[in-house]
């Protein structure tokens, strides 16, 4: 499953897509949850009773300015938790 | 007649436009006394809840009415709605399953499961395996969802930071325009020309727009029409962010509002599957669906 987690307003889009398949068996070792300094991920049983990755609700209305600080502007040229999810399972859309 | 009867026989009613009907149905030419496994789905939902009874895997009976400020107590008397027409008691009933933004707090629901599994499911039952896009207008968020042909979510999407674009923001218009909700559909094409639509996206700023186009000389009928305009907009935005497949289908409370429905279709290019099934009990209904799979599982052990 592609989960979007984030929201779109008047200064753009913020969504945090994760790949849910890839998390199942994830070849990381839930490298994600270590990776982001604000700790926007947590491990959880789905709805179908897979254990995977998901963006903490409560960080979901604010992706943009938590985030902020891992974009190119903060000095970054690639974000710690894509780089640390070798299965590829997240994606930015920003 | 004492001051305060006096009163409050003189002060007149008043009159809540926006309040939707409430509603309770069974099946009357089945009895649920034959089933062998009856399931129970609650969706507590931030504006409506709905009980669903299953027997069988097939759609029994529900109940939907407004939440209210309680969450236990709202799933407590959405159930009891439909027990007391049919004479069924809570230990009749084999498993709970609670959707919807209160469903930690159904106190008797056995399992607890998201309302974007629920109402995929619900759907998947409702109009058939085809569906694919799933536009899920509640009453505080709206969700646009991809289900594989089990009901199985493979893609969702959900706004829940702003209430336009939801049965809230209906709420608001109905409510500022004196006009029952039910109207606000038929109405809004029982205009000359099509207006703009509202371009504010925030419910607050919709209403004082709306307060603007009527002194600005729009009739009521254009000012609906311009904010089921600008709804539409507001969920295809976000249906086009996962795309839509063939198969699309529309659940909760405002796909009963042709004014935003005919816009939502007329944009996409696309007519949504049909069903006889009220479309605001999809997410107990999954949840119900869920409990039966559930327990058919545990059978099988
Ligand atoms: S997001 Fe990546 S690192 Fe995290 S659990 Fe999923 S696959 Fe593993
Ligand atoms: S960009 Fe930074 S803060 Fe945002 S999820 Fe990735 S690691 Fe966490």
């Amino acid at each position: 499953m592609i989960a979007n987690y984030g929201y779109k307003d008047g200064s753009g889009e913020y969504y945090i897509s994760i790949d849910t398949d890839k998390c199942i068996d994830c070849a990381a070792e839930r490298a994600c949850l270590k990776a982001c300094p604000q700790q926007m991920f947590e491990i959880i049983t789905d709805d179908y009773d897979d254990e995977v990755a998901w963006v903490k609700k409560e960080k979901t209305r604010a992706l943009a300015y938590d985030c902020a600080a891992c974009k190119p502007a903060g000095g970054y040229t690639s974000l710690p938790c894509t780089t640390a999810c070798t299965p590829g399972a997240i994606k930015h859309s920003w | 007649m004492n001051a305060e009867v006096a009163a409050a026989t003189a002060a007149p009613e008043k009159k809540e436009f926006w309040r939707w009907q409430e509603n309770t149905w069974y099946d009357e030419s089945k009895n649920w006394k034959d089933a062998k496994i009856i399931t129970c789905g609650i969706d507590v939902g931030s504006v409506s809840s709905q009980a669903v009874l299953v027997c069988d895997g097939e759609l029994y009976g529900y109940n939907s009415m407004r939440t209210g400020n309680n969450s236990p107590d709202s799933a407590k008397n959405a159930l009891q709605g439909i027990m007391d027409k049919i004479g069924m008691k809570l230990e009749d009933i084999n498993y709970v399953v609670g959707t919807g933004y209160g469903r930690v707090n159904v106190p008797f629901a056995h399992k607890a499961i998201t309302e974007i599994a629920c109402h995929a499911r619900g759907a998947n039952y409702m109009g058939g395996n085809k569906v694919r896009t799933i536009l899920d207008m509640g009453g505080q968020d709206c969700k646009a969802i991809h289900c594989d042909d089990k009901g199985k979510v493979t893609n969702f999407l959900m706004n829940d930071k702003c209430a336009a674009g939801t049965g809230r923001g209906m709420e608001v218009i109905s409510d500022l325009m004196q006009i029952p909700i039910a109207e606000l559909g038929p109405r809004s094409f029982d205009v000359e020309t099509e207006p703009e639509a509202v371009s504010s996206i925030c419910v607050v700023f919709a209403k004082s727009e709306a307060l603007g186009l009527l002194k600005a000389g729009y009739t009521k009928n254009m000012v609906i029409a311009a904010y089921c305009q600008a709804m539409a907009e507001r969920v295809v935005s976000l249906l086009e962010r996962i795309g839509v497949e063939e198969g699309f289908f529309i659940t909760g409370g405002i796909a009963k509002n042709p004014g935003v429905v005919k816009r939502i279709e007329r944009l996409l290019g696309i007519k949504q599957i049909d069903t006889k099934i009220d479309s605001q009990i999809a997410g107990a209904l999954g949840a119900a669906l869920f409990g039966y799979t559930l327990m058919q599982k545990q059978a099988a052990k």
